[in-house]
């Protein structure tokens, strides 16, 4: 009884939550197309945002095209089948691979960051010094922050699959000795306008999700250190299982549009 | 005599407020006239913080009435509210400096929405010199808050409050955490603040000292309630035992 009761709780706070996420999402809709508009916030953010993650996107970008085909290279050779490498690989990353492990990077780093960045704000009253100056709080620090994710999510998933892509030319050159040029023009005879749009366009969705659960968590973060931590964390974990959701519906969406 | 003569800015008429079960005020009342400090005193948790956030808008009291230079903030629209906020100067107990921009920035920022206010200046960097130059800060313009002390940040937080010439400054526990010597320094400060810029203060504190040097007027805040209201003699010297317990160092 007292453990069905526990549940009950658990699942009511749960909706209750996506409930006020939803009414956040709303508000930062309404705050977005309202003047006055924090453009030199939203440049600082977008900075900090996009080119602060290039090198570390870069690096995991590069590192998953290396290992990506390593991995592959042994099965498609044994089947015989060596030159699909280039159009396996191209249509793996840049219509699934890229654009989540890139988010789910991204939900690491951007996400937990704006949620730890606001939420130790909030505890150290500095959104209410804010609010007290005259200034919205809201629309300085959570619009702007979370559309610059949105802008910047797409720019480094397209910079990571890029990467990963050269990653993995490298291996096919010095491993099945396929030059540079016959690797690429292979790519891009294989990937087409329906493997490129909708994994582009899934991407500014999972920005707008980092974006979104983060400052919500940071925003609304409870009190003390510990407060922060889980702001922090949470805003990684509720981030990184929505990215899959979206990712679910997207592919399912696409299917519908494009017959993948 | 002070109350006879000037009229009040701030008035407080039975604030209540609870936050699920703890009912944190009961029925406060508060008045504050011009140029005057008024301390109020009250033990740790009694709700002082809560009476000061209701005043600025950032907690909404479940009843009562605020009224501010005659307008009354409950049912104001935020447009209204923001634009009176800058007619209120906001010490906060820790400072809250933005700890992301230097000691210019921070100073600047309530200067962003409120341009209107730099017309006494011949611009923005000269408000902020000045600002910076009244709590003696001037050679830390382009620090960042964690290069200074805690009294240094306090100060600085001070010229934030001042740059938008408020009416009415708000100051949260402003000597706490603070040694004796940097304490007096701020206790001077805020009188300095207050002959020069004419302004009115609401002073939070439980610091005995800083409400002897500062106080006109006194209110001790006991359970949700005004328990006492007079001078720091009248009240330091009071047959009640509560109220004298108060004022022992």
């Amino acid at each position: 009884m007292e453990k069905s009761n526990h549940f009950m709780d658990r699942t009511k706070l749960f909706f209750a939550e996506i409930g006020d996420m939803t009414l956040f999402a709303v508000r930062f809709f309404k705050e977005l197309f309202s003047s006055p508009f924090e453009f030199k916030e939203l440049i600082r953010q977008c900075y900090n945002i996009g080119i602060r993650s290039l090198f570390l996107v870069m690096v995991t970008g590069f590192i998953l095209g290396l290992v990506f085909t390593l991995q592959s290279r042994p099965t498609l050779t044994d089947l015989g089948a060596e030159s699909w490498m280039p159009s396996m690989i191209s249509i793996s990353i840049v219509r699934e691979i890229g654009p989540v492990i890139i988010a789910l990077i991204c939900a690491g780093r951007i996400g937990s960051g704006i949620g730890a960045e606001l939420g130790s704000m909030r505890v150290t009253e500095q959104i209410d010094a804010m609010e007290v100056s005259g200034t919205n709080p809201f629309k300085y620090l959570v619009v702007t922050r979370i559309l610059a994710v949105t802008l910047m999510l797409p720019l480094l998933v397209i910079s990571g699959d890029t990467v990963a892509l050269i990653g993995s030319a490298i291996v096919e050159n010095l491993k099945g000795e396929v030059s540079y040029t016959l690797y690429f023009n292979k790519v891009f005879d294989a990937l087409s306008f329906s493997d490129v749009l909708p994994a582009t366009v899934k991407t500014v969705f999972f920005g707008f999700a980092i974006g979104l659960v983060g400052t919500y968590k940071g925003y609304n973060c409870g009190k003390g250190t510990v407060g922060v931590g889980e702001a922090s964390n949470s805003a990684v974990v509720y981030t990184s299982m929505l990215l899959f959701v979206i990712d679910f519906i997207a592919v399912f969406v696409s299917d519908i549009f494009f017959e993948i | 005599m002070m109350r006879e003569n000037k009229k009040p800015v701030l008035e407080l008429k039975d604030i209540h407020k609870s936050f699920g079960n703890n009912h944190v005020l009961k029925g406060f009342n508060l008045r504050l006239y011009e140029g005057e400090n008024l301390v109020i005193m009250g033990k740790s948790g009694s709700g002082k913080s809560v009476m000061v956030k209701c005043i600025v808008g950032l907690i909404q009291p479940d009843r009562g009435s605020i009224t501010i230079k005659n307008q009354d903030i409950i049912t104001m629209g935020q447009k209204e509210l923001d634009f009176l906020r800058t007619e209120i100067g906001y010490l906060f107990q820790g400072s809250a400096l933005y700890d992301s921009m230097t000691v210019r920035e921070n100073i600047e920022f309530p200067l962003r929405r409120h341009k209107d206010k730099l017309k006494d200046f011949q611009g923005t960097d000269q408000a902020v010199k000045e600002a910076l130059e009244s709590v003696g800060l001037l050679h830390t313009l382009d620090l960042m808050p964690s290069e200074l002390s805690g009294g240094m940040q306090r100060r600085v937080a001070l010229a934030r409050a001042l740059i938008l010439k408020p009416e009415i400054i708000m100051y949260d526990e402003p000597t706490t955490g603070l040694d004796p010597i940097t304490s007096n320094e701020i206790i001077q400060l805020m009188r300095n603040i207050q002959i020069e810029y004419n302004t009115s203060s609401l002073i939070i504190t439980h610091d005995v000292d800083c409400a002897r040097v500062i106080s006109n007027r006194i209110i001790l805040l006991v359970d949700g309630v005004n328990y006492a209201e007079g001078t720091y003699e009248e009240l330091s010297n009071s047959s009640d035992p509560q109220t004298r317990a108060f004022f022992k160092n």
